[in-house]
């Protein structure tokens, strides 16, 4: 559809853009993305014949832009601008027909039906025949936008071309369009767009073209432009990559610089103590992975609760329940992780390690009612169950890697089903050593400050800190509550 | 919303043109038949009949004379001349999406100006031409600094923006207006005579005048209503004309100088008439909207009117004195806009 080979132009007499090539196909989303100045906007207005290239060659459908007349370019090719604007009160309406302009040939240029179904089509996939009537200057900017879309869709065009158009538009909006562009690709329209949200654009285009001082830095799918290292070179900043949530393309993450960072120490002195449960509020927010019933997966964290509950807890609305619990001891529901058992916690033990550079804080409570080995098959997991759970927090006091997190997992699991093993914790159906029991909760949780700590796996200060940490406490914990079921 | 309220005063192209060409023709007559002596309508019906159809004609002939001689005359000048201002003032703002653009912002009057007085001064008289000499160097001259204009503006950009092109038109404006600044300095009893011309007037012009000014308004007005739809176009802006298939530097050329022409060749015949080129466009965008198409034959038919009726006005307010025309547009005019301006900003909006 569109080839632009060793393209380079400029104003004046710099160049801007230097040797870009690249082509897109038909019923593509190609976004363009790349720094202020980097030439993005240069690049598209030679594509939009609007600015004469210095050298190189522009072919659309197989013909040099430049043969293309005026209007027998327009037929092809529509822009939409970051912003259009007119001193003079056109309707709506007014403004889409201009769009038929380069269809209107002629001596007289009579409007066909051919035109009145362009625009009223236009208007009606833009949603802006609501206010076909209303003057331009009455409508809000995104409206206005919408506006100039339907405009440029009124020509019928082959490819449209745009540039940030979602930068004056609220969230909703941008997203609305988005939607509709992706939507006519699919109907054989090439859109073509420069992006200024790199998020925005993974998302929805299906190639992106990386600028870097008005030449090509990277062309590839989302997955190959968002890569930190290119981000980092490209933007001169730090980002992190993170999956979207519900779709599988990339996104970054800005890094603010750091501010002023304080060492922060989580230690025995910020355990608080109540009859019914132990809290930990840390001074600055923590960056946690848990599986407590409250807060649960990633986050940022701001207290940490371990609650006794009784052992006939009705655990059919429990969330609710416990929601109401935490919300009634001050706790800030979106910025907790909340766990609970029924063992007293008096009972809790808590072990502190230091490996080098870092050290570990684990809080543990220990009842193995259910003990359960993993391992053996059995009946059905919804049996009744009496009480007992093992809930274990692991504070890091360091900066560790997504990798850290997990690795950091798994080695606090290995040393609770050691502690199990050790202490001859059985599972009373199988009569099998137990590797755990039926309600395990666990948290690992990082202050991000500190020593860098890429991973914590079973031979690194780290994965040695929380392995000791681990062990001792859940051993201590099942101590305690051995105890305390031998004197009932 | 309250802004839609003025649009649908006239909700009817139709209805627009009706009134406005209503208004011309009440304008034509009122302004044939009053003088110092009075004539009435059905008499003058009578002798246009006569002198356009060939019907016959049983009438004082010095009646007859006054009509068609004197005062029908100078009514078609003064239409012909409102007509030019008007739909130039037009066709520049659209182009230079500027509402208070007029046509002289190109230093074309400067230029028929610098002509005029010239001859004046100089008591130029060419051969064949006698009296004609002033309006024929003033068209001259006022086409030839367009041409410069333009040439000056495209020697300092190739692509001719519209910034580059108006400031290129003030630098010109100001040159040439210092040169008839110096000549009003140096001159001596032709003072009066270039003050009066400057002011504009129409009168005592006769027929030959609307002869010489006839095929530059018919060219220049056709051409002009012929690019409405790239004025609509380059009213959003030359970039976005571009993206919608004008031919912006070709159109936008013929646009200036078709209004350039137009206006010329009425500062030509009657000198610098002020305000109807500002007023009347926007007065007109006011009622029926800004869409080129419809905006600049109404802007003409009323621009005409409206002069004919500046005429009268110069002509009979303190008569037998008569007034610059010129004097007359800008008492009026400016006020007029004044009150659009104060209008619009208190509804909040931009016409």
């Amino acid at each position: 559809m569109l080839q632009v080979n060793e393209l380079s132009g400029g104003y004046g007499s710099g160049l801007i853009v230097r040797g870009v090539s690249f082509s897109v196909k038909q019923g593509e989303l190609f976004g363009i993305l790349g720094p202020n100045g980097s030439g993005k906007t240069t690049l598209l207005n030679m594509i939009s014949g609007l600015t004469k290239p210095a050298s190189g060659t522009i072919v659309v459908k197989e013909k040099p832009i430049l043969t293309y007349a005026p209007k027998e370019l327009a037929r092809v090719v529509a822009v939409l601008p970051q912003m259009t604007s007119s001193q003079y009160a056109y309707t709506v309406k007014e403004t889409v027909s201009l769009g038929r302009y380069a269809h209107q040939t002629g001596f007289f240029k009579s409007w066909t039906n051919e035109d009145e179904t362009a625009v009223q089509e236009a208007m009606n996939q833009t949603g802006t025949s609501l206010f076909a009537d209303k003057q331009l200057s009455a409508l809000s900017g995104g409206e206005r936008q919408r506006v100039f879309l339907a405009q440029a869709l009124a020509q019928e065009p082959e490819i449209l071309l745009l540039d940030e158009p979602t930068n004056h538009l609220d969230l909703s909006f941008q997203k609305d369009l988005l939607d509709l562009l992706k939507q006519m690709t699919s109907n054989g329209l090439t859109v073509i767009s420069i992006f200024h949200d790199l998020n925005l654009a993974s998302l929805y285009c299906d190639r992106l073209l990386l600028m870097k001082n008005g030449a090509v830095h990277t062309i590839g799918t989302a997955a190959d432009i968002m890569k930190e290292q290119h981000i980092h070179d490209v933007y001169n900043t730090d980002v992190q990559k993170q999956p979207h949530p519900e779709v599988p393309k990339p996104q970054m993450s800005l890094l603010p610089a750091p501010s002023n960072v304080q060492p922060v120490e989580i230690g025995e002195e910020l355990l608080e103590w109540h009859s019914d449960y132990i809290s930990i509020r840390p001074p600055v927010p923590l960056k946690t992975l848990s599986s407590g019933v409250i807060g649960a997966g990633w986050g940022w964290r701001s207290a940490f609760v371990n609650r006794h509950v009784d052992k006939n807890y009705n655990m059919d609305n429990f969330e609710e329940e416990a929601a109401n619990y935490f919300h009634e001891r001050g706790f800030d529901l979106n910025e907790t992780v909340g766990m609970m058992t029924a063992v007293k916690m008096n009972d809790a033990s808590y072990r502190r390690e230091v490996r080098d550079d870092v050290s570990v804080f684990v809080v543990a409570t220990a009842g193995v009612g259910n003990a359960v080995d993993v391992t053996r098959p059995r009946a059905s997991w919804k049996e009744k169950k009496k009480p007992g759970t093992i809930n274990i927090w692991v504070f890091a006091n360091g900066k560790l890697s997504e990798e850290a997190f997990v690795q950091g997992l798994m080695t606090a699991t290995e040393a609770k089903a050691k502690a199990l093993a050790d202490a001859g914790v059985r599972d009373p159906e199988t009569g099998t050593i137990a590797t755990g029991t039926s309600t395990d909760s666990m948290l690992i949780a990082a202050t991000q400050r500190g020593a860098y700590q890429q991973f914590a796996g079973s031979i690194t200060p780290l994965g040695i800190a929380i392995g000791c940490a681990v062990y001792k406490s859940v051993t201590e914990a099942l101590e305690k509550s051995s105890r305390r079921k031998a004197m009932l | 919303m309250r802004k839609r309220s003025t649009r649908t005063f006239l909700p009817n192209k139709k209805t627009a043109y009706a009134f406005a060409l209503l208004f011309l023709i009440g304008a034509i007559f009122i302004g044939t038949a009053v003088g110092t002596i009075h004539v009435p309508f059905r008499h003058i019906a009578a002798i246009l009949a006569h002198h356009l159809f060939g019907t016959g004609l049983s009438m004082d002939a010095s009646i007859d004379n006054i009509v068609w001689k004197i005062r029908f005359p100078r009514v078609v000048l003064a239409g012909l001349i409102g007509a030019s201002l008007a739909i130039a003032g037009a066709a520049f703002q659209g182009l230079l999406r500027n509402p208070l653009a007029d046509p002289y912002t190109l230093g074309v009057s400067s230029g028929a100006s610098v002509g005029a007085v010239l001859v004046l001064f100089f008591h130029v008289s060419i051969p064949f031409l006698g009296g004609f000499t002033l309006p024929v160097v003033s068209v001259a001259t006022a086409i030839l600094t367009i041409f410069c204009v333009l040439l000056f503006a495209q020697t300092i950009e190739r692509s001719m923006k519209l910034e580059t092109i108006i400031l290129t038109g003030i630098i010109f404006s100001s040159f040439l207006g210092s040169f008839i600044s110096l000549m009003i300095a140096l001159t001596g009893e032709e003072l009066r005579q270039i003050i009066n011309w400057l002011l504009g007037s129409v009168s005592m012009r006769g027929w030959s005048y609307v002869q010489l000014m006839t095929p530059f308004f018919i060219g220049g007005a056709l051409l002009l209503m012929y690019m409405a739809p790239e004025l609509n176009a380059m009213s959003f802006g030359e970039e976005k004309a571009k993206y919608l298939g004008v031919n912006v530097q070709r159109k936008k050329m013929m646009v200036l100088i078709a209004g350039s022409v137009l206006t010329g060749a009425a500062v030509a015949v009657s000198g610098t008439i002020g305000f109807v080129g500002l007023v009347v466009p926007h007065f007109v965008r006011i009622l029926i909207g800004p869409d080129h198409r419809h905006l600049l034959p109404l802007s003409m038919i009323t621009g005409a009117g409206f002069l004919i009726m500046a005429d009268l006005t110069a002509r009979t307010i303190i008569s037998p004195t008569e007034l610059p025309i010129g004097v007359i547009t800008s008492l009026i005019g400016a006020p007029v806009f004044a009150l659009i301006l104060l209008n619009k900003k208190r509804k909040g909006g931009v016409a």
